[in-house]
């Protein structure tokens, strides 16, 4: 692989190949697909946080005129807990099967309970009333204080946690060195404890998809989701047709950030379809969203740090409780092993515990659970450094992870670029500038910084040169953060083209080879891996081809500005061949141009943020404003700055929403109280400041262009950040999420309260 | 599958005629921002829909001989800020009308839909009880007026009688040194219901308030008109005393509830302060020289 230099494209802000259709209203999500004969799909849904399920009755629904077909969890195959898991990914079979459609038993507040087909939404959501299900209502628990407690109803009867049946699904820890020994030898030790709510991924996008089966079993599937291949597999799995007889064809997506890694409708929408002979298409209201799809978890964090007096951290304990929901799977990896990993501490137990409730199964939300163990270590931190007097950034260079730092989740560092991003962060505008008058406001600031994993992965592309000497790219990765407009940036560099010139699809599963989902920050990474090695192989052809042409040996010429040239006066004198040329002559000396490559890749580094973040504080109402924030993050290459920055952008503003307002809210019944954007608070464009960033290029030398993951890690340390700040403004700590306006006026009003008491 | 019939007729008394015959299937359209996301969301489903706006009486805005104004029902929030007076005599009850939703929402939302949709928390009623705004009402049986403060029932509801409809508002002539203000208490900056509303409307003559007014929204089951607070400001030179004795009012007239939205503690707390900000722009725009 050869590194590129004195790039033309490579860091530039290029066109967006999707920004015209999507500005305009052209682009086409999961929704905006018909067909001829389509009829529409809907779920009913459990009303019970938890309920086993004694009968269910269709034979009224299945009457009503316009019913085409209604499919229950008898009609979805079935893998039964006792014969152990199978994985797809992350997601074992065993709990999606039930997810999808309740098995036995309800485990959520809008749990699928049947699904029917009819001619209009509205028949078959009249359908939906007329299917009788006979529940016995259980006891429930949400929260994960109720959910651990001893005598908690357990959701799983099978699990067993210390021999007997328990909510808490799992257990992971990371060790190194002695932490007993480690906390004896500090000055200064503080232990906190910390709780985070249930926080939605808010895609604007809703699910949905169109499904048409043919009678001979062939299917298609149009679906906005992070992997086409993953819906293809998924559907596979619980319909029991074959994959190869599935076309997943990915539409343009709005918003995924996790969450869209799973499924939900595909296989009801396919039975469905596969039942009436009609082709079926759902979407799911805002409602649906909310209640049935995954929010990440709810958590309770215990964070125990010790240092010495000049500032060196000997030891530190965490323990994450993440909510999983109604089936094990939380974040507790994430959680457990990136909290504490930007520093080098040599005694440090973090251990992570999967704990089931009465809620929905949690989904993927960007870099899942390292934001909530972030939050907890990252204040804490921040005490120990007020503690020790002294500067939260220096506290953090002084116990900063480098190149040889052994990680606690088993990674020894190459060179990283963690100490790079609190050097930038404390040399910025934005940390010399004073906090400025508030106008009776109080105003504070505060730091944090994040890790997260970064994934490589399986990747699939083939490059086209077109008849005409242009070039076409398909690869296998929903695009959801840039990654169409990186590939052209990359490829037109590769070949010396204009970047215009390279068009860059998303293949459907028929056409392109497996390719993971979009997910882990891998896309770009993965992706311009095998689009380098496919346009290398292109350059060779095109090099072997010109040396036929002109009698000469391949070696003999190179290939530059987008044409084949001898390498030297001695290799002979030819006018140079371009692209369009050898395309031209291509019929003739060989036949068409194209490479594909597929393989599973390795090299990706993890990524490093640190955050400045300032708030003002009306102290009256209890609003905490970010009023300026910065976030620096080591990115690798940022192969499109524009998009690069867009993804640090888009991570602090929902790491905003999740630090002041957003959570999940339930009624005394257990049901999600905020199901809508009215009630369920994200941040508006006019809550935010220009989210600042700055780019450290610490290039990956395990990668052709140096890339480096960049879409998870700026959502880390926002939450700290945020209470930092706060905390800076107020003089009063916040333990929990969010801090919302009642809260902090709760927090703000406290001791007047006690003194008057 | 139920039918909806859509209406839009021309004259009020047509308007009253369908209305009134359709009973309780029936519902009025003007800007139609709740109407149509009730009917949306599944929590309505009309039978016939009444669309007022092509109703001159409900569409009109105009300033009396004495200086008050009369504004159609159905006026949107946009057309009375294009109103080349309307801002001047009554920036407060403009401010309240041009905070409910979003920039496209508020080229369609009516205060007279807002008071009708009998939400606590709805923006221009607050403002509206402060104003001392009049509405005419028209039903089967004639026109009637009410003030604006008995229109609300409580959540959702509101005291007109079947078949009537709003017809439009009539805010009173401003003596000089008057104007008013409105202010919400809600967690984002833009596109939010209001936890806490606080309307003020004063008179001040040579520094001491001769009239005041204060509405009070998403504190109780409907809107208030708060007379304790007005008297603690009337006969004031808006010091320290008699704003948080006002204030205080405020938050003693709070029947609140926790929700979603704020706790009785915070929303108690917050009505006070609001009051406080409310009264202190009100009185600098009624003090400022134009």
């Amino acid at each position: 692989m050869n590194l590129v230099t004195n790039n033309k494209w490579i860091g530039q802000r290029t066109i967006r190949p999707d920004g015209m259709d999507k500005v305009t209203g052209r682009a086409q999500f999961a929704a905006d697909t018909t067909m001829p004969g389509m009829i529409w799909g809907k779920v009913l849904r459990s009303p019970h946080p938890h309920a086993r399920i004694r009968s269910i009755d269709t034979s009224k629904a299945e009457k009503l005129p316009g019913v085409r077909a209604v499919v229950t969890a008898r009609d979805i195959v079935d893998f039964p807990i006792a014969n152990g898991a199978v994985m797809l990914g992350i997601q074992d079979m065993r709990w999606m099967c039930r997810n999808v459609m309740a098995r036995d038993k309800a485990l959520f507040p809008g749990h699928p309970i049947a699904a029917v087909a009819a001619t209009t939404e509205a028949i078959a959501a009249e359908a939906c009333k007329l299917i009788e299900v006979d529940y016995e209502v259980l006891p429930w628990s949400i929260e994960i204080d109720d959910a651990i407690k001893p005598d908690a109803p357990v959701l799983h009867e099978f699990n067993k946690f210390d021999g007997k049946p328990s909510n808490i699904a799992g257990r992971l820890e990371h060790k190194k060195g002695d932490i007993a020994g480690g906390f004896k030898k500090a000055d200064i030790v503080i232990e906190r404890t910390f709780t985070t709510r249930p926080v939605h991924q808010g895609y604007i996008e809703p699910h949905a998809c169109l499904i048409s089966v043919a009678p001979d079993g062939k299917t298609t599937i149009w679906s906005s989701s992070q992997g086409q291949f993953m819906v293809r597999a998924m559907t596979a799995y619980l319909t029991g047709i074959p994959q190869s007889d599935i076309r997943a064809i990915p539409a343009e997506i709005g918003g995924g950030f996790g969450g869209k890694t799973i499924v939900y409708l595909e296989p009801l929408a396919t039975l469905l379809a596969k039942k009436s002979g009609r082709p079926v298409k759902m979407v799911m209201t805002r409602e649906e969203v909310m209640r049935a799809t995954g929010p990440t978890s709810g958590s309770k964090s215990t964070v125990k740090i010790g240092a010495t007096k000049d500032g060196k951290i000997v030891a530190a304990h965490g323990t994450f409780y993440l909510q999983a929901g109604a089936f094990p799977g939380s974040p507790i990896r994430g959680a457990a092993g990136c909290s504490f990993t930007p520093y080098d501490i040599p005694n440090l137990l973090s251990e992570g515990f999967d704990v089931c409730s009465n809620r929905s199964k949690v989904a993927a939300y960007r870099a899942p659970g390292a934001p909530i163990g972030a939050y907890a270590v990252e204040c804490v931190m921040d005490e120990v450094a007020e503690a020790l007097k002294m500067d939260p950034l220096d506290f953090r260079l002084k116990n900063a992870a480098k190149e040889g730092t052994k990680a606690a989740h088993g990674p020894v560092f190459p060179r990283i670029g963690y100490i790079e991003t609190v050097e930038a962060a404390k040399s910025s505008p934005h940390y010399a500038a004073p906090l400025g008058d508030g106008h009776g406001n109080p105003r504070g600031r505060g730091v944090a910084s994040g890790f997260w994993f970064n994934a490589g992965g399986e990747s699939s592309a083939q490059v086209n040169i077109t008849e005409d000497g242009n070039v076409v790219v398909t690869t296998g990765h929903p695009d959801i953060g840039g990654s169409r407009a990186g590939i052209a940036n990359i490829c037109a560099e590769l070949l010396g083209i204009d970047y215009r010139r390279v068009s860059v699809i998303i293949g459907d599963t028929q056409t392109i080879g497996f390719s993971n989902l979009t997910g882990g920050s891998r896309v770009l990474f993965a992706s311009s891996i095998v689009v380098t090695q496919s346009t290398e192989k292109i350059i060779q052809t095109l090099r072997e081809r010109a040396a036929k042409i002109w009698e000469i040996d391949p070696e003999a010429v190179k290939w530059e500005n987008g044409a084949a040239h001898p390498v030297s006066p001695n290799a002979g004198q030819f006018e140079p061949l371009t692209l369009e040329e050898l395309a031209e002559k291509a019929p003739a000396m060989g036949g068409p141009i194209g490479a594909g490559v597929q393989l599973n890749t390795t090299g990706a580094d993890g990524g490093f943020g640190t955050h400045v973040c300032d708030v003002e504080v009306d102290v009256d109402l209890g609003i905490a404003r970010v009023i300026r924030y910065t976030a620096v993050q080591d990115v690798g290459r940022a192969i499109h700055p524009g998009y690069v920055e867009g993804q640090l952008q888009g991570g602090v503003a929902q790491g905003i929403g999740w630090a002041l307002n957003e959570e999940y809210i339930y009624t005394r019944e257990g049901k999600v109280d905020n199901p809508g954007f009215l009630d369920y608070r994200m941040p508006v464009c006019s809550d935010l400041p220009m989210l600042d960033c700055i780019m450290v290029e610490v290039p990956n030398p395990k990668h052709p262009q140096g890339v480096k993951g960049v879409g998870e890690v700026p959502l880390v340390p926002v939450m700290a950040a945020v209470a930092n700040a706060i905390y800076n403004a107020l003089g009063k700590r916040f333990y929990a999420l969010p801090m919302s306006p009642p809260k902090v006026l709760e927090v703000l009003e406290a001791p007047t309260r006690e003194a008057a008491e | 599958m139920t039918e909806l019939r859509y209406l839009a007729p021309d004259t009020l008394d047509e308007a009253i005629g369908a209305f009134a015959k359709a009973g309780s299937a029936a519902r009025i359209l003007a800007g139609g921002t709740d109407l149509l996301v009730q009917m949306r969301s599944g929590v309505l489903k009309p039978g016939v829909i009444v669309d007022i706006k092509k109703i001159p009486e409900m569409m009109g805005i105009e300033q009396t001989a004495d200086g008050g104004f009369r504004i159609g029902a159905a006026v949107s929030g946009m057309a009375l800020a294009e109103h080349k007076s309307f801002s001047k005599v009554w920036p407060g009850v403009l401010e309240a009308v041009n905070l409910i939703g979003s920039k496209q929402v508020q080229g369609r939302a009516s205060a007279g839909g807002n008071l009708c949709n009998g939400s606590p928390a709805g923006d221009s009623v607050p403002a509206m009880v402060a104003a001392g705004a009049i509405v005419t009402v028209q039903g089967p049986n004639g026109r009637r007026e009410m003030k604006v403060e008995d229109v609300p029932a409580g959540p959702g509801r509101t005291n007109l009688k079947p078949g009537e409809i709003l017809v439009s508002f009539a805010l009173p002539p401003r003596p000089p040194g008057s104007s008013d203000a409105y202010l919400r208490m809600i967690p984002r900056t833009e596109m939010d219901i209001a936890v806490v509303g606080v309307g003020v409307s004063l008179t001040i003559k040579d520094g001491t308030v001769t009239a005041a007014r204060v509405g009070l929204g998403a504190v109780a089951p409907t809107v208030l008109l708060v007379e304790d607070a007005a008297k603690a400001l009337i006969g004031s030179k808006l010091d320290d005393a008699a704003l948080a004795k006002a204030a205080a009012a405020c938050s003693a007239a709070c029947r609140p509830i926790d929700d979603k939205r704020g706790t009785i503690a915070y929303r108690t707390k917050v009505a006070g302060v609001l009051l406080k900000r409310t009264a202190a722009i009100a009185a600098q725009r009624a003090t400022q020289k134009n």
